[in-house]
């Protein structure tokens, strides 16, 4: 797409670029260049000289098996994240679409945690699920449920998947209402006219064409667990028990600024690059098709 | 409606409540939290109906933080996330609706170099460069300030593509005419292209306004000083240890101040936080 009426000037555009470009060069590229430079060295214990050690860092890394169980838990926790997150969403967006009386008021509330930000949100469900004092705890209690999650690393996941799901449903709902409110009436009067009724109409009309949408917030949804969660992480379990919930975006943060081991630090970080462009260009193919469809 | 199924209604109503309810206990519940004493809430089970510490609560947070765990007052805290969550929006539109219109209404060289250049940025988010970012910033001697808190967040391409898109959507004629009337670039920018685009801008700014506001990373990594704490980073601070060493009532009524204002922004201009999310889509 261009436009066909252009300006003309031979300097005009370069100073409409430049904050934009200044900002982008010493606050992206800069650092970026930078996390994949550390990624090569080793640094020594006072951060006094480093040297260059190529892919050792890398090596060092995947013979690692906490970094690898990082990985698998990453993998367990998004996979949570997106999945629930979609179902959920998915199930209330329907169900919105459908009700008349009320619409407002419950997309207001369902909207609502949109504005809470992720640490937050951990440390309201930390304290809702608190061991001694929570009150789901006690109830839990009442059908005998022995309910630590400061010990117990399953139940630890399970707090975290909770609320960053919790998090994450407005956007999901909102989308998902857009998706229904654009599939056309004359669609779903015809398959009614011909007996279908509503369950068929959702399988065999609906589901199919919000698969678009469905496959963009799948994708949103896997770069929000593996990032946008990491509040969720540092307020409540700060990756433990025994780095139950430790994710890669978390590890990042603790070697380097906690163990300071910026070498380390840094090859998670380019790995993590490289899982975000592959994401973002899956993203973007899928993108270029939906606008031929 | 195709056809009317009162049992299906009424289902769906059911879901909807059970949704719209499990929604909002954690925030009804950090709300009565909020209004209780110390010793009301290390109650098993706590109260589930608001107490009368309110105001205590909220002025004691306000003024002076907890009295265990941070004492920074949380006052300076709203305001400093107040600050970050107006420049954000504002420092990011600035500079991307210039750039965008730099590319749309401009042929020159290096200019899908330099379209590339601000796309990729679009891929990285600050989580991933963490270390490297706070040097630069250290080397800037920009710890502990507004520049460094808010500069960071400001690099990122998604405004500029969404006004890039925008102005895709201006009529031809409209520039056309401008030229004819003998009207230059930048007149046409400030009389033509700015006005149009006040939607699109009201719509980035709710969703960029949030965004701003519950920042944690970053914050967490270049504020060490009380004074420069964020809200967010404030309740992180007042958490000290295990279960009953943290003053709740106290750490919950910071909770309430910290999401106040995003979700009035949300439920207030939830017309352009919508179509914000629909068009920014992320």
């Amino acid at each position: 797409m261009e436009k066909r009426v252009v300006f003309r000037s031979a300097w005009l555009p370069y100073v409409l670029l430049a904050p934009q470009l200044a900002i982008t060069v010493v606050f992206f590229f800069w650092p970026a260049s930078q996390a994949v430079w550390y990624s090569f060295q080793l640094q020594d214990a006072f951060g006094l000289s480093s040297q260059f050690v190529g892919f050792e860092n890398f090596r060092a890394l995947f013979r690692d098996p906490h970094y690898l169980q990082s990985f698998k838990t990453t993998a367990v926790f998004s996979i949570a994240v997106s999945a629930s997150g979609i179902v959920i969403s998915l199930l209330l967006a329907t169900m919105a679409d459908r009700v008349v009386r009320g619409a407002l008021a419950y997309k207001t509330v369902l909207i609502w945690p949109y504005a809470v930000a992720a640490a937050v949100a951990g440390v309201l469900w930390a304290f809702i699920f608190a061991p001694s004092i929570g009150i789901v705890t006690y109830l839990l209690k009442g059908f005998g449920i022995d309910w630590n999650w400061i010990i117990k690393g399953d139940q630890a996941m399970l707090l975290i998947i909770i609320a960053s799901v919790w998090k994450q449903i407005s956007y999901n709902f909102l989308f998902f209402l857009a998706g229904l409110q654009s599939i056309p009436k004359s669609l779903l009067e015809a398959a009614a006219i011909d007996g279908a009724g509503p369950a068929r109409r959702f399988w065999t009309i609906v589901i199919p064409l919000l698969s678009p949408v469905t496959f963009f917030l799948l994708v949103v949804n896997i770069v929000y667990a593996f990032f946008e969660t990491f509040g969720v992480v540092d307020a409540t379990t700060q990756g433990g028990p025994a780095q139950a919930t430790q994710i890669l975006v978390y590890k990042v943060y603790h070697d380097g600024v906690k163990s300071a081991d910026i070498g380390g630090s840094s090859a998670q970080s380019v790995i993590l690059m490289i899982i975000v462009i592959a994401l973002t260009a899956v993203q973007f193919r899928f993108i270029e098709r939906k606008v031929q469809y | 409606m195709v056809e009317r199924r009162p049992l299906l209604t009424f289902v769906a109503h059911a879901v909807l409540i059970i949704g719209a309810a499990i929604v909002a206990f954690p925030i009804y519940i950090t709300f009565v939290a909020s209004t209780h004493s110390f010793q009301d809430i290390m109650q098993v089970p706590m109260p589930l109906l608001p107490g009368e510490h309110f105001l205590e609560n909220y002025k004691q947070v306000l003024i002076g933080g907890t009295t265990t765990g941070s004492r920074a007052a949380v006052d300076r805290m709203l305001l400093n996330s107040l600050i970050m969550a107006l420049v954000v929006p504002i420092g990011k539109m600035s500079i991307s609706i210039l750039s965008a219109f730099a590319i749309v209404y401009f042929r020159f060289p290096l200019r899908n170099f330099f379209f590339w250049m601000i796309f990729v940025t679009l891929m990285l988010p600050v989580e991933v460069r963490i270390i490297p970012t706070f040097q630069v910033i250290a080397g800037l001697g920009m710890l502990n300030t507004f520049a460094g808190l808010t500069l960071p967040l400001i690099a990122s391409a998604t405004a500029t593509f969404l006004f890039r898109q925008f102005f895709m959507t201006i009529p031809d004629e409209l520039a056309e005419a401008a030229r004819m009337d003998g009207a230059g670039p930048m007149r046409f920018f400030w009389d033509v292209a700015v006005p149009l685009s006040k939607t699109s801008m009201a719509a980035l700014f709710v969703i960029q306004f949030i965004y701003g506001w519950n920042q944690y990373l970053w914050p967490l990594l270049i504020t060490t000083d009380e004074s420069m704490y964020t809200a967010v980073i404030g309740i992180k601070r007042m958490i000290v240890g295990g279960d009953a060493a943290n003053e709740w009532n106290l750490i919950m009524a910071t909770a309430m101040l910290a999401m106040l204002p995003p979700a009035l922004v949300v439920l207030l201009m939830q017309k352009w936080f919508v179509k914000g999310l629909v068009e920014t889509e992320k």
